[in-house]
């Protein structure tokens, strides 16, 4: 029993490296996603043009090559890694990987968000003489989270069991932790980690059905 | 004087030429009705005078002010074609409410935040006894419309002739020197057209100076006091209602107004 509850807590402990590196993604790659659609909706061709190739990129290579090659490329091209020695480098580059990942594809969502709201909403706007930063707060923000909620629930769910492919550049998360234990002969841990996540993902559910009822008010 | 002189709008879209050298003038209390077939430029119109459109020629005019003049760069500033729409109202053809905001939220959006940029560095207060008249105006504008018993609920749940009411007294909200329909009864089934109908015969009553791009032909002779028939981005045909419906001079009006009288 006491072996079950020491294993349990160094799973929970590894766990939060996981957490982490979901609010963290989240908390930067949502606003520079918006950043990305606008470039990519821009009507200055060049910005709109690079904007769509990076997310093209971005999106067209697996999350996987893309955490080792950030974690490497800067050391091995000559140019000193950023990272340096240690949990917290190997931490800092995986995030930098999942958030560059992450506002790629929220971009997209957002797009085909803010494109969906019809024009006749920002041209009643604007002949009600409001600026276009009044429009977009004001009158198209709200319906775009609408619009867009269910993809996003989608997506954040998806990043939630990303966080594992943190591991290739050696970040102690779960499924590495309970992966060790296989040398001992331990299975069951492998399969504990399938709860956590299921708890997790269980939680955000709730979270996003809640906000699907808050904004059923209105239809648009 | 006129309060809206029109001086030779040209407006193309690529290849196609939508207005081709319009020119109108409309008094103060005056209501402009424009009658003609889809295609012929009338929405168009409207959007230039709304600043939605920008015209390749011409001038607009308000008051004797050089609103807009497609020859002269400094009238085309972005931020003060955001002041010179308010000399104008627009009512769309489908509404165009905000769906997250109530009735009455709709109507004091616009006035509460130009009134929230005009007190920026005065105090709360003030902007509280601000926001307070404006909202005493919302209801007002809506009583008028007939909807004070839908102030806090939201667009979807209105039918299409009470949303439009909405959006007519979103528009009269900002006080508008000119206000502008565009086919307001178009997207209403029949039996709608009515109340929306009363409403503006009700503002042409008051005075309203309006300009009113409609199908609706009885309407049209009942209300105005001018008409302009438009084909093919050109006025073909100007006069006072009584005259341009019964006597029009132009054969083009005569096989307009004849598919009209006789498809309804």
């Amino acid at each position: 029993m006491s072996n079950f509850s020491t294993i349990m807590a160094r799973l929970l402990e590894a766990f939060r490296l996981n957490g982490q590196l979901f609010i963290l993604t989240l908390v930067f790659a949502l606003p520079l996603g918006l950043i990305i659609a606008f470039g990519s909706m821009s009507r200055w061709k060049p910005l709109s043009l690079l904007t769509r190739t990076v997310v093209w990129i971005i999106r067209g290579t697996p999350l996987m090559l893309q955490i080792i090659v950030i974690f490497f490329a800067p050391g091995l091209l000559g140019w000193g890694s950023p990272w340096g020695a240690g949990a917290s480098g190997r931490f800092s580059a995986a995030t930098v990987a999942f958030v560059i990942n992450y506002a790629c594809y929220f971009s997209e969502i957002y797009r085909g968000g803010i494109q969906g709201v019809p024009k006749g909403q920002t041209e009643a706007g604007q002949v009600l003489g409001m600026t276009k930063s009044q429009i977009f707060f004001k009158v198209t923000l709200l319906q775009v989270v609408k619009r867009i909620l269910p993809a996003m629930s989608n997506e954040i769910i998806t990043l939630v069991k990303d966080t594992s492919l943190a591991r290739i550049i050696s970040n102690k998360e779960i499924i590495m932790m309970a992966h060790e234990y296989t040398a001992k002969g331990l299975i069951w841990p492998l399969f504990f980690t399938g709860v956590f996540f299921l708890v997790f993902v269980g939680a955000l559910t709730l979270l996003f059905n809640a906000l699907e009822k808050k904004l059923d008010y209105f239809r648009c | 004087m006129a309060i809206l002189e029109v001086e030779n709008i040209y407006k193309n879209f690529g290849e196609t030429q939508v207005l081709k050298g319009i020119s109108f003038s409309l008094e103060q209390g005056q209501a402009l009705a424009i009658i003609g077939a889809s295609g012929s430029g009338k929405t168009t119109l409207l959007r230039c005078l709304n600043f939605l459109e920008r015209p390749d020629k011409g001038i607009i005019r308000v008051n004797g002010d050089v609103l807009f003049d497609a020859q002269d760069p400094s009238t085309q500033l972005e931020k003060e074609i955001r002041k010179k729409r308010l000399n104008f109202g627009l009512v769309f053809q489908s509404f165009h409410l905000f769906p997250q905001y109530t009735v009455l939220k709709n109507v004091t959006l616009a006035s509460e935040l130009l009134t929230k940029e005009q007190l920026k560095h005065q105090g709360r207060a003030a902007l509280r006894a601000a926001y307070q008249d404006i909202e005493e105006q919302a209801r007002m504008l809506l009583d008028q419309m007939g909807l004070l018993d839908k102030v806090n609920a939201y667009p979807h749940q209105l039918s299409g002739g009470q949303q439009q009411r909405v959006a007519i007294a979103r528009a009269l909200a900002l006080h508008p020197k000119i206000l502008c329909f565009d086919e307001p009864t178009s997207a209403l089934d029949p039996e709608l057209t009515g109340e929306v109908l009363r409403v503006i015969r009700g503002l042409a009553e008051k005075k309203t100076t309006m300009v009113i791009v409609t199908h609706e032909m009885a309407f049209a002779r009942d209300v105005a006091d001018h008409v302009i028939f438009m084909d093919d981005g050109v006025i073909v045909e100007e006069g006072r209602p009584e005259d341009l419906f019964s006597n029009p001079k132009e054969e083009r009006t005569r096989q307009f107004l004849s598919r009209y009288s006789s498809s309804n």
